[in-house]
């Protein structure tokens, strides 16, 4: 089955009175449990792309069916899509609470779902990515860039996810933690059933990771690739 | 090439907090007009092992060693205004991202001649020609308009060729480049490091080029010093990397992802193992 597909899909980035299109006439499919890569240089719209899956940003045209189910442009996510689509952002500094322990910062969405045994499935979590229990009760500060963006993927994992979507998970990390995170999510994509969505500027690791993926340049799908 | 290990020599090289966490843990290395790459992860002390030769420290932090000369220059004991008389003249430093290494408050012109302005006395009219030649030998296009514009019209490679401008602009004899490329797109890297080689090559100089990413300045340099946790642990020629037998030199060597290995783990650091190595 079809996890996502896009058909004539524009992205407009929308300020006060003014728009700029960055992303045109975008078709793509993305099957259920593939790694889907989205490459190309800065400024070519993969990110806008992704930020759109992502129910960031409702300023899109065309038609995107998610889960078998179509979007409605100009509206945000709702209900279970929320919980199904979930991100992974670039920088692991930029994107934890710095002022909130990594226990209230996982705690939070899980929460709001009213899920039972919270610290059972976060301690869970910290074991799957390879961290310590004793690093829950940390600040993000203190821990390493790789550590946090491992903290970032359990926190999309928290949620039990269907799609998670990938914006550059390793460019701000050192190459060797690198290979740390890109073999984390090989095992996170066998052994949970996930369809992953990767940007990435670096051709490398797309082909290391992914079964499909397209290049884009200047807004538009340059080539596509199919690995296996 | 002649007089190897006339730029930098030091010896027993120490940097620690002040209340005695070191974290640079006494390291030799000698360095002449060649250029050598200085790879590890980061907190590995690479960086400031590089601004320690630019005395660029934050005073929080004591530096000792036995032995420290930069270009004959006892520098360990320099003051401030000593060290002004040799950085960006004849050592000079280019930084990881242009990004918040450019004064955003100036335009490109006044940034670049600033080198000049304090190191050599020469008319406005030379000192302009003097910025133009220099853009156009790092290969961004029509120097004239570039002078006036300002860091943010730029995108992150003209950024970094601007620093590279400005860097060499002096002719220093050593050049350090810290990380120069890891904030840059991909394809840009290479343009960026090929342009850095040419103009090192060019001028004679000797270059420190600080890396996380052994395969991709491998390319670039002649010889690689590997750093783990604030000491040297492994010193080699580039061309023998792929033999390194160093476990951690291999692992850096090998961890690059690409697509013969699909399917496949990617090698990743044993910690502990190298924990007892130490």
């Amino acid at each position: 089955m079809n996890q996502l597909e896009l058909k004539k899909v524009s992205v407009s980035h929308v300020q006060g009175l003014q728009s700029n299109t960055v992303v045109h006439d975008i078709d793509l499919t993305v099957e259920a449990g593939e790694c889907f890569g989205l490459v190309g240089p800065s400024g070519c719209g993969k990110s806008s792309l992704l930020w759109v899956l992502a129910g960031l940003n409702p300023h899109w045209e065309g038609e995107i069916t998610l889960f078998g189910q179509p979007l409605e442009s100009g509206k945000i996510f709702t209900g279970d899509r929320r919980r199904r689509v979930q991100m992974v952002f670039q920088d692991p500094y930029a994107s934890l609470h710095p002022k909130h322990r990594l226990r209230r910062t996982l705690a939070e969405p899980l929460k709001l779902l009213g899920l039972s045994d919270i610290n059972d499935r976060i301690s869970e979590g910290f074991k799957q990515v390879g961290l310590t229990e004793n690093m829950i009760d940390r600040y993000p500060h203190q821990l390493s860039g790789g550590q946090r963006q491992r903290v970032a993927i359990i926190r999309a994992l928290l949620l039990e996810p269907k799609l998670l979507l990938l914006d550059e998970p390793t460019s701000a990390l050192d190459m060797s933690v690198q290979a740390e995170i890109l073999n984390l999510l090989n095992e996170l994509k066998a052994n949970h059933d996930l369809t992953m969505i990767m940007v990435s500027h670096d051709p490398d690791v797309i082909d290391y990771m992914c079964d499909h993926a397209v290049t884009m340049k200047a807004g538009r799908i340059d080539q596509e690739k199919r690995y296996v | 090439m002649t007089n190897k290990s006339s730029l930098v020599d030091v010896r027993g090289l120490q940097i620690g907090l002040a209340d005695g966490t070191e974290l640079v843990k006494g390291i030799d290395f000698s360095m002449g007009r060649e250029r050598v790459a200085l790879v590890g992860e980061s907190g590995s002390g690479k960086s400031l092992t590089a601004r320690s030769l630019m005395g660029l420290l934050p005073d929080s932090l004591y530096v000792e060693a036995d032995h420290f000369q930069l270009l004959d220059h006892p520098v360990l004991t320099y003051g401030q205004r000593q060290w002004n008389t040799l950085r960006g003249h004849q050592v000079s430093m280019v930084l990881q991202d242009p990004k918040y290494a450019l004064n955003p408050t100036q335009n490109i012109g006044r940034q670049v001649a600033e080198p000049l302005v304090l190191h050599q006395s020469m008319s406005s009219k030379a000192r302009v020609e003097k910025v133009e030649y220099m853009l156009d030998a790092v290969g961004l296009p029509n120097p004239a308009k570039l002078r006036k514009m300002y860091p943010h019209q730029l995108s992150g490679g003209m950024g970094q060729r601007v620093m590279l401008a400005m860097a060499l602009i002096n002719d220093p004899q050593l050049l350090i480049a810290d990380e120069p490329t890891s904030a840059l797109d991909h394809a840009v890297r290479d343009q960026v490091l090929a342009l850095i080689h040419s103009l090192v090559e060019e001028r004679n100089m000797g270059l420190l080029l600080i890396s996380h990413d052994l395969q991709q300045v491998a390319d670039y340099c002649e010889r690689v010093m590997v750093m783990y946790q604030g000491k040297l642990i492994d010193h080699l020629a580039a061309e023998a990397l792929p033999n390194a037998t160093h476990p951690y030199t291999q692992t850096l060597w090998s961890c690059r992802p690409n697509i013969a290995k699909r399917g496949q783990p990617l090698p990743t650091l044993d910690r502990e193992h190298l924990e007892t190595l130490n």
